[in-house]
């Protein structure tokens, strides 16, 4: 299958910061890819590349096999602050990205019942067919996150661009969320990057996990899912096979995070207990 | 919001007038260093067609200062809030000019513009515009950055953030430092009516107090503090009007 995004031998610098070096990955068209690694190893940054909102120090990032040099309009994005427009209601903040994305923007007046229509079908894919008038202050939080998840998806994006959209919220809600999101998915059959620190999470939702080393980060093992079939529920948390990626995931970040120097550590406590 | 909380606003200042009116008798404090709240109000009620003759004419030329205010302060606060090129370059003048007492500059004004009411509205004006600049400003530079990429990643350009999402987000700080900057307002007329007019409220008192008439100086203090009030009040409602939606769950907390 043709990859959507291709990244060779990208960085990224802030400044003096090396966020990202040597980073490279595949995204194949219609795939699910999850992003996994220690905190600050440049995950967002990642996202940021891959949506051209950051040019590449060097190396180069392909979306349609073409290198890309500002935003790409064919993307939607999802953050863990659903960051709605409070003045808005339900529905006139999923139609956001309409009023601004081209041709779109162009013909909102002429088309506006076909995209109020649009709306109306994702937000009851996500259960919120009843509040499209309430505003943002009369959700929950996961009822926000699903707006923002409407909202990312409104413009009909082939790629569609998570970071830890799930990360605020309950265990519960956020269990809730994932079927929503894989059922949105199998529906649509976008192009999606999640990025997560939850492990579970990017087993059960994506093809493939991509997992990232320590700043600067770059991709250290991907590991494919293909094994459990979709669509994914409650008795895919307990396979063996999934339980035991899981672990394996596990074993790669804690390889990732700072080395602590055992040897040390108890040196010191042991002058302590001398002193004492 | 309990019945005390209420009557506070009420009570107090009724509480502090009869503090003064004791005041003023049990020590018997001569009426031209501090009259009695009594005496004070008898000369309001005596003059009550001259004070009304120099109040609307410090009415009118603070609104008109302040109107220009308005104006002149959203298009720069959206300006400066918008762009960091004219951040960069505006804001140290900005804050230069705002650290310039404006008494210093009415004498200027006069040999420009004449006494009269140019030089109370363009005091005013100069007084009042600040806060709202800033606040405009602040209410923009805000944008949570998340925001902006979801915008950005669909090609919109920073006209269009600032169109959908700067301006409307920034209202509520407009409205917040409109009922602040109309009491500056009142203060820059007052402050050039009482250099170089020869009518409004400051004129009165400076003539009243040339005249050791110390109740009408006082009475025009009095009329001063109602008008601000009043206003600062007509504000205070319609920033609850249309910008309800920023003060139920999450606070704005932002003054001018
Ligand atoms: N705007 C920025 N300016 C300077 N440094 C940044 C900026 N954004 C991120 N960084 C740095 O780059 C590294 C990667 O950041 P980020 O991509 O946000 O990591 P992650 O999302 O994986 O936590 C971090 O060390 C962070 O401190
Ligand atoms: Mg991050």
């Amino acid at each position: 299958m043709k990859n959507l995004v291709e990244l060779i031998d990208v960085s990224l610098t802030y400044g003096k910061t090396l966020a990202v070096s040597n980073l490279s990955m595949k995204v194949p068209e219609g795939s699910f890819s999850a992003v996994v690694g220690p905190s600050g190893c440049g995950k967002s940054s990642l996202m940021k590349l891959v949506t051209g909102l950051m040019p590449a120090t060097s190396g180069s990032v392909l979306v349609d096999n073409k290198e890309i040099s500002g935003p790409v309009s064919i993307v939607g994005m999802a953050f863990q602050n659903p960051n709605l427009l409070p003045w808005r209601t339900t529905l006139q903040n999923v139609l956001l990205p309409l009023e601004v994305v081209r041709p779109e923007r162009h013909q909102f007046r002429a088309r506006r019942e076909e995209f109020v229509g649009r709306a109306m079908d994702l937000l009851k894919i996500v259960g919120l067919e009843n509040f499209a008038d309430h505003y943002p202050w009369q959700l929950s939080g996961g009822m926000q996150q699903r707006v923002s998840l409407c909202r990312s998806l409104i413009h009909q994006p082939r790629l569609l661009m998570l970071d830890e959209p799930f990360g605020a919220l309950d265990a519960f809600t956020r269990e809730e969320l994932w079927d929503v999101l894989q059922a949105i998915w199998l529906e649509r059959r976008f192009t999606a990057i999640l990025v997560t620190h939850d492990l579970r999470e990017a087993l059960y939702l994506a093809d493939d996990v991509h997992v990232m080393s320590n700043r600067p980060g770059r991709v250290v093992r991907t590991v494919s899912t293909s094994a459990f079939s979709r669509p994914r529920n409650e008795h895919t948390f307990i396979e063996p096979a999934f339980n035991e990626s899981v672990m394996e995931l596990r074993a790669d970040i804690r390889r990732q995070r700072m080395p602590i120097d055992v040897a040390a550590v108890s040196q010191g406590a042991s002058k302590v207990e001398s002193k004492a | 919001m309990t019945k005390l909380d209420r009557l506070g606003p009420i009570l107090l200042p009724i509480a502090m007038i009869l503090i003064w009116e004791l005041a003023c008798r049990v020590f018997e404090i001569p009426a031209f260093v501090l009259p009695s709240p009594l005496l004070i109000w008898g000369a309001l009620i005596d003059n009550l067609y001259i004070i009304w003759f120099h109040a609307s004419q410090t009415l009118f030329t603070t609104v008109i200062g302040f109107a220009i205010a308005v104006v002149f302060g959203a298009i720069l606060g959206i300006m400066v809030g918008s762009s960091r090129f004219a951040y960069t370059s505006l804001y140290p003048m900005l804050v230069g000019f705002n650290s310039i007492p404006k008494v210093a500059i009415v004498p200027v004004l006069v040999v420009w513009f004449g006494i009269g009411a140019v030089p109370a509205v363009i005091t005013a004006f100069m007084l009042s515009f600040f806060p709202i600049a800033v606040n405009v400003a602040t209410g923009l530079a805000t944008i949570e950055p998340e925001l902006r990429d979801v915008l950005r990643s669909l090609g919109a350009s920073q006209l269009d953030i600032v169109r959908k999402i700067g301006i409307p987000r920034s209202l509520p700080y407009l409205f917040a430092s409109l009922k602040i900057s109309i009491t500056l307002a009142f203060v820059g007329s007052v402050i050039s009516e009482t250099l170089a007019s020869n009518r409004g409220i400051g004129t009165l008192m400076t003539q009243a107090s040339a005249n050791f008439r110390i109740p009408l100086v006082f009475a025009g203090l009095v009329v001063i503090a109602l008008m601000g009030v009043v206003m600062y009040a007509i504000f205070a409602i319609i920033e609850k009007r249309m910008t309800g939606w920023a003060t139920r769950g999450t606070t704005f907390g932002v003054g001018g």
